[in-house]
Parts: C-alpha cells; sequence; structure tokens
C-alpha cells in the first residue's frame, strides 16, 4: 500500500470524521437543551445538500451563496419544527421527541426520494476550489482540504459559542435549571427554538459541504444519521468538545480500517460502540449515568 | 373476558375461508412481532429501535436451515427463536447499561451491525436474500405449501406466543416489569434487581419477535435485507404506537391497520409510503397517543365514569 493511498484514505476518513463531527456536535447541543434525540438530523443534513442544489437549478446561486441560504432554510424549518410540533413534547417521555423526529425523517426522505429518486444528483465543485496541489507526500485535493477546514473552523466556533461567551453561559443554564433561568430574565423558550434551528442549520451546512464531493441523493442522510448515533454513544453527550474529537477520530479510525481490512469497514464503529459501552458505559466523554 | 379471546379464537379459524390466507398470515406475523415489542415498550417501557435484527435475522437462519439443511418447519422456526433469543441476551445485556434514549440508540447501532451483517456474508444472499425457501411438512407430516394449512400453523404458532405474552404480562414478572417503568429508582430501593428483569424481558421480547420473523420467512419463502433494516424497527415502532402502547390488543390492532394499509398502497409508488408512515408517526405522537385500543379503552371508562380513564380492567 503506497503512502499516497494510504495518505489519501486518512484524509477521507478526516472529511469523514469532520462530517460525523459536525452532526454529532448539532446533536449533542439540540440533546443537551432540549434533551431531544433528533432523528432528523440526517434528513435535514440531506435537506441543506439539496437546497444547495436546488438553489443553483432555480436561482443560479452558486456554491458560497449555498454555503449561507442553506443553513438559513433548513433553520427556519428548525424554527417551524421546534414551535409546532416538539414545544409539545417536552413534559413527555423523551421518547416521543424520538419518534417524532423519526417520522419527521421519513417524511423528508419519502418526499425526496419521490421527487428525485434515489439516483444521486451530482453537483459542481466550485471552480475556486478546483484541482489540488502537490505536498510532497501527497496529492492534496483542494476542495477536500477546505472541507476539513471549513469543518473545523465552525466546531471550533459552536465550541467557543457554547463554551467561553455569555450566550452560551446562558445556553448552559438553561440546560441545567431552565425554570431558574428563566427566572433571572432570560427567555428560555427562544433560546430553545433558537438552539434547535441552530443544531439543525449546523447539519444543512454539513450537507452544502458534502454535496461536491457525495453524490446529492435522499438516502445519503439515513446512511450517515445511523453511524452518527454510534459516534454519539462512544463520545458520550457530555461535552461539545468530545463530540467533536470522538467523531474525527473514528472517521481516521473509519479510513483507516478501509486501508487494511475494507470488508470491516462498515461496521467498525458499531464494534467500537461495543468495546466502549462495555468499558464505559457512559461513553468516553460522557458523564456517568 | 374468556369468552371474548374464545371469540377470537373462532374468528380467526373462519377467517381463511372469507380473506386471502396469505395476506391474514402476514397480518398474525407482525401482529406477534408488534405485541412481543410491545412487551419491552409498553409494558417495560423501552423503546428498541433495532428489533429488526431479531425478526429479520431469524427470517434468514429459518430460511437457511428450511432450504439449505432441509429441516422441517417447526425446527426451522425454533432455531430461529434460538437465534433470536441468543441475539437478544448479548444486546440486552450491553444495553440496559444505558436507559431511555440511549437504550434506543444503542439498540439501533447494533442492529446495523446485523444489517451489514446480512448484507455481506455469503449466506444471506446479500440484495437478493434467501428465495424459494420451502415451507416443508410440519412434524414430517403435513404439506404446509397448502395456503390453507399453512394459515393454521402459523395461527396455531400466534396464539401460542400472544397467550406467552400474556400470561408474562399477567404475572408477578410482568408485575415488576411495570413497575420498574413506572419508576425504576423505586424499584430498585424495594429490592428489585431492575437490570435482570430487563435483560430477561429484553430476551423474551426478542425470542418471540424472532419467531414471527421465522414464521413470515416461511409464509412468504423469503429472506430479505428488508427484514433486517431500520425501517423495519420503525414499522414495528408504529404498529405499536398506531395501535396503542402498553395495551394487550394494541399492537394487533396495530398491525392489521399498518399492513393493510401498505396492502391498499401497494399499487402506488413506493416513496410515498414512507411519507405517510411519517405522517402516521408525527400524527400519533402529536395528537393521537392512546393508539386505538388507548382511545378505545378511554372512552369505554369515561363512558362508565370511572375516575381514571386511562385504565382499564381487561387491558392491563
Amino acid at each position: 500500500m503506497s503512502t499516497q493511498a494510504l495518505l489519501s484514505q486518512l484524509l477521507l476518513g478526516l472529511i469523514n470524521g469532520s462530517f460525523y463531527a459536525i452532526l454529532s456536535l448539532g446533536l449533542a447541543v439540540i440533546f443537551g437543551l432540549l434533551n431531544i434525540i433528533n432523528f432528523a438530523h440526517g434528513a435535514l443534513y440531506m435537506v441543506g445538500a439539496f437546497c444547495a442544489l436546488l438553489a443553483m437549478r432555480w436561482l443560479g446561486i452558486g456554491y458560497w451563496g449555498a454555503l449561507v441560504i442553506a443553513p438559513l432554510v433548513v433553520g427556519a424549518l428548525g424554527v417551524v419544527i421546534e414551535r409546532l410540533m416538539l414545544r409539545r413534547l417536552y413534559q413527555l417521555d423523551h421518547l416521543y421527541g424520538l419518534l417524532l423526529t423519526f417520522g419527521l425523517a421519513l417524511i423528508a426522505e419519502g418526499f425526496f426520494r419521490w421527487s428525485f429518486g434515489i439516483t444521486g444528483e451530482s453537483y459542481p465543485v466550485p471552480a475556486e476550489l478546483h484541482g489540488g496541489v502537490d505536498i510532497g507526500i501527497m496529492y492534496l485535493p483542494l476542495y477536500r482540504a477546505w472541507v476539513v477546514v471549513a469543518s473545523l473552523v465552525v466546531c471550533v466556533a459552536t465550541w467557543y459559542l457554547i463554551d467561553r461567551t455569555s450566550l452560551g453561559a446562558r445556553l448552559r443554564a438553561a440546560t441545567e435549571r431552565p425554570r431558574l433561568t428563566q427566572a433571572l430574565g432570560i427567555n428560555v423558550p427562544v433560546l430553545v427554538t433558537a438552539t434547535y434551528a441552530a443544531g439543525v442549520a449546523l447539519a444543512a451546512y454539513a450537507g452544502v459541504l458534502a454535496a461536491p464531493i457525495l453524490q446529492v441523493n435522499p438516502l445519503m442522510g439515513s446512511n450517515l444519521i445511523i453511524v452518527v448515533f454510534a459516534v454519539v454513544v462512544i463520545g458520550g453527550m457530555g461535552s461539545i468538545l468530545g463530540s467533536i474529537v470522538t467523531g474525527l477520530g473514528l472517521g481516521l479510525l473509519e479510513g483507516l480500517t478501509k486501508v487494511f481490512y475494507p470488508e470491516a469497514s462498515a461496521v467498525v464503529i458499531f464494534v467500537i460502540m461495543v468495546m466502549v459501552l462495555l468499558v464505559r458505559p457512559a461513553g468516553l466523554f460522557g458523564k456517568a449515568a | 373476558m374468556r369468552a371474548r379471546y374464545i371469540l377470537l379464537i373462532l374468528l380467526g379459524i373462519a377467517a381463511p375461508f372469507f380473506i386471502y390466507p396469505t395476506f391474514l398470515m402476514k397480518i398474525l406475523c407482525f401482529a406477534l412481532f408488534a405485541t412481543a415489542f410491545n412487551l419491552l415498550l409498553g409494558f417495560g417501557g423501552l423503546l428498541s429501535f433495532g428489533h429488526a435484527a431479531f425478526f429479520g435475522g431469524a427470517a434468514y437462519i429459518c430460511a437457511t436451515a428450511s432450504k439449505d439443511w432441509g429441516l422441517t418447519p417447526e425446527l426451522s422456526i425454533l432455531i430461529g427463536g434460538l437465534y433470536a433469543g441468543t441475539l437478544g441476551a448479548l444486546f440486552g445485556w450491553l444495553a440496559v447499561r444505558r436507559s431511555g434514549i440511549y437504550f434506543a440508540m444503542i439498540t439501533l447501532a447494533l442492529a446495523q451491525l446485523i444489517f451489514f451483517l446480512a448484507l455481506q456474508l455469503p449466506f444471506t444472499g446479500g440484495e437478493e436474500g434467501i428465495q424459494g425457501v420451502p415451507r416443508g411438512r410440519l412434524l414430517g407430516l403435513v404439506d404446509l405449501s397448502d395456503n390453507v394449512a399453512m394459515y393454521f400453523f402459523v395461527l396455531a404458532v400466534c396464539c401460542a406466543g400472544f397467550w406467552l405474552i400474556h400470561r408474562t404480562i399477567h404475572s408477578p414478572f410482568g408485575n415488576a416489569l411495570t413497575a420498574i417503568r413506572e419508576n425504576e429508582a423505586r424499584a430498585i430501593s424495594l429490592g428489585y434487581d431492575v437490570s435482570r428483569y430487563k435483560l430477561l424481558a429484553f430476551i423474551l421480547s426478542a425470542t418471540i419477535a424472532g419467531v414471527a420473523g421465522a414464521l413470515k420467512a416461511l409464509v412468504f419463502q423469503l429472506a430479505t435485507l428488508t427484514d433486517v433494516h431500520w425501517h423495519m424497527s420503525g414499522q414495528v415502532v408504529l404498529m405499536t404506537l398506531v395501535g396503542g402502547l402498553g395495551t394487550i390488543f394494541g399492537p394487533a390492532v396495530g398491525a392489521i391497520t399498518i399492513v393493510s394499509l401498505e396492502n391498499q398502497l401497494a399499487d402506488r409508488v413506493g416513496s410515498w409510503v414512507t411519507v405517510i408512515m411519517g405522517f402516521m408517526f408525527v400524527f400519533c405522537v402529536l395528537l393521537f397517543r392512546r393508539g386505538i385500543v388507548g382511545e378505545f379503552n378511554a372512552w369505554r371508562a369515561a363512558r362508565r365514569n370511572v375516575g381514571s380513564a386511562a385504565v382499564s380492567s381487561d387491558a392491563r
């Protein structure tokens, strides 16, 4: 196995890991505040990718515009979902939230499947990021490098926002003690809606990033979401940083497995999940159950 | 109460002469699947999102046993059930370490493992699945290729399954399970080994779900990836939800509803079924949480002016 091949698989693994990181980050943020596992996360990632595609086809808006528009559109969708539907479920068993978002995911997936079929649509790599650069040890495709950088920047920015700013402090306060926080004058319901919208906007952002690499097809979300669930179980819901690190790490591991033992690459993350559950049921970064 | 069951059995015996037996058999298999699932969810309070691994996996095992090993149907089903029980013990042991949402996610991920195994292992036939599974001769005597004969076999197995679940629910074990669902901390303080109860319920639920899957493989003489896909796990959740969580007949009613609906919509484009299923999920979770049987029980209790509308003596 040549170094070039190994490194390019690792790069691919890093890219997958970036998607895992962004998506599990969004899930963790939503779960932290709403206590709902957003099964629709994968579907909204897919919707984000389709937003980019349709923005190009119907409005002639290119990639860079899509990077802004798709999260906004999906974020608005998130606001609608949260206010109309999720809000009614907070006082119930948390499983109902999972079931509702599962239903939403089915609706989205079924609708796009009916509209577009299951063969993917291709989305062009933006002109500025065509080609690659030879960095000595390997040929580095520009777009893929950009994906990793763009994902990391967003993840770190989100972490910073939550961990180091006063807005983040309010968010964390609302997560731990919603009533007390509300009594102190902070508008918790708005914060909750905004959090859900931001979480799914993150997913849409990942969708746009993914569009030129993967085919934009209605099943791209459901294939990914279950792996992301496993990532979340492995990382634990304890910390934002934990989701990022776990996502990236598992992506890399998956890439490595593809190199040395390709048949197991689809299941390696689940196997790791089993191992982690045996040793640390709360996850690597999770707080004890 | 007993009269009700006798009536149902009589209906079941008469049914194949009025309704297409294969359709009835499909309903029975899914009703058993959903009832087994409800044991875990409605009575144990544990949402397993990976029951397709037991249902579909047992279908594959049973199909292999019947086709490649030439076993008689009751043995094939037994082996399918054993597989499901063993897998249930393994998955359950891993999953009960966490509760609630994590439990659901873990079961989902573990079931995905089985899906990928089913996709890649040689004996499962990959995308095509195992086809042309012989129904065989029951006990070496009764040829089950006749649909009516097969129907009565399926009816008998399903009745046995329902009876087992019914007995489990109305037993000290079942009561303990309900107690754990209602207030786990209190159950622990009363000295119940909560993990053991959950695990046992999980194994039982998985085994019966496996039997249902094995039956289905023999009925349709087919075992495919659809049976182990997570959509199947979602479908059984929907059936239970639509029919009524935590009621005895709810899942069966839900199974009848969903299977009939799918039957009617079969001629439309496949993707719309997914959308409709999604809408049903959303609708049930938001507005119809008690399900058909649950709402019916509540209506009946309200008519009788009993204090709490959520409890009916014969549904629990």
